[in-house]
């Protein structure tokens, strides 16, 4: 994942870390991924308090959820959770 | 003491991520779950520090950093002594005027390991001195970063690779260390016990935590799915079924006063809604070896200390 790795002196003292973890695309773990059935949902954001990645997204502009499947490890938290069974796990 | 706040779902929904995506933790890891849900509470400035761990290691592998606000990583032992400095520090800067923000809190992370064994000396030094911190031990019952290895939180019975169930020892012989009375015996302001299972709970556990003046201590169940040995999508099931089952019952003590907390008020006052034992066990595999006939007799001797322990903890809560 690191193409332009930094040398010794260019990296910031102390052991800092210098590059955010959203570079690092975790979404590649996953066998199974998450859909939704939109007329089931109620959009009630369980899945989201749920998912360890936050992978799941909320739009406040369009008041929707969604899945970000770059970082979504395909847990099926989200699935299980639901109230309304609106979240199937599928293969990939 | 109560706190003020009241937030909607989609409050939290909108504000921005902490710990943000990408960090390198299991799939279906309890322990982010419970952090991201802290996370959520926090009404300003903060700074977290965190003791070896899990956590600690997914989220900053170098060069990568999953927080998004000032983080200090520090050895297993010493998360509460740097969190108390960090305070400290903070005091000080304040004092001389030299600290742009009003207040900062200060949020200490910790695994079982780093609480119940290696940094217990630390923590109770903090408690005791007074720093006003918030002490966050996510307990998922094991070393589970190095290789699930047992630690003063795992369970009796419980498999794990240092207390290996064979035809002789089944599991761990010894039993789980009340650490959140241990806390409370310090005298300090708030001590809770939360489920991420029960998310609104945590959140408001977790602000009346940093809203209170002097250390506070939060001890959240966070199910491993690897150490505990059960399929990805069912860490909520199992936090939930703790609580059912009074193996990890929800209460709060503010100054020493003990409360319990709705999910668990409900199962004092109807007695039928409490759940056997067993049926937490079943779902874990880590148990798996006490469904057989020579070792079945441990799963009512679990029962019966589970039963005594919620017993004492009505008691404690006047709800006897």
């Amino acid at each position: 994942m690191t193409s332009e790795q930094k040398g010794w002196k260019e990296i910031p003292i102390a052991g800092v870390c210098w590059r955010p973890a959203t570079d690092y695309l975790t979404g590649d773990w996953k066998t199974l991924k998450p859909v939704r059935d939109k007329e089931k949902c109620n959009k009630c954001l369980i899945c989201y308090m749920f998912c360890p990645d936050g992978a799941v997204t909320w739009d406040p502009e369009i008041e929707d959820i969604g899945f970000n499947l770059d970082y979504c490890k395909g847990c099926g938290i989200c699935a299980v959770e639901c109230p309304k069974k609106a979240i199937e796990m599928v293969h990939e | 003491m109560a706190s003020k706040w009241k937030f909607t779902t989609k409050d939290l929904a909108e504000k921005p991520e902490i710990l943000m995506s990408g960090h390198r933790a299991c799939a279906g890891c309890g322990p982010a779950i419970v952090y991201r849900q802290i996370l959520k509470a926090t009404r300003g400035p903060i700074i977290a520090t965190n003791a070896t761990g899990c956590m600690e290691v997914v989220s900053t592998i170098y060069p990568y950093t999953a927080w998004s606000i000032p983080f200090i990583h520090t050895a297993f032992e010493n998360v509460a002594a740097n969190a108390a400095g960090i305070e400290t520090a903070l005091k000080a800067l304040k004092k001389k005027g030299q600290l742009k923000y009003d207040h900062v809190d200060v949020i200490a992370f910790a695994g079982d390991g780093g609480t119940y064994d290696i940094g217990i000396q630390a923590l109770s030094g903090a408690a005791e001195r007074g720093h006003d911190f918030l002490y966050v031990l996510y307990d998922n019952e094991a070393y589970m970063n190095t290789g699930i290895q047992r630690s003063g939180g795992t369970p009796h019975g419980a498999w794990t690779t240092t207390s290996p169930a064979g035809r002789v020892i089944p599991g761990k012989p010894e039993y789980k260390k009340p650490i959140a009375d241990i806390m409370v015996a310090h005298g300090i302001p708030y001590v809770a016990a939360a489920s991420p299972a029960h998310w609104r709970d945590l959140i408001t556990k977790a602000r009346k935590g940093l809203e209170v003046n002097g250390p506070a201590f939060l001890h959240v169940i966070a199910p491993c799915p690897r150490g505990w040995r059960y399929d990805t999508s069912k860490t909520i099931e199992i936090t939930r079924l703790a609580v059912d089952t009074c193996v990890f019952p929800l209460w709060e003590a503010i100054d020493g006063e003990y409360a319990l907390s709705a999910p668990s008020k409900v199962i004092a006052l109807k007695p039928e809604r409490k759940i056997p034992v067993k049926d937490y066990l079943k779902v874990q595999g880590r148990f798996r070896h006490l469904f057989t006939p020579e070792f079945e007799h441990v799963i009512d001797e679990i029962q019966q200390i589970i039963d005594r322990r919620w017993k004492r903890l009505l008691k404690k809560c006047d709800m006897a």
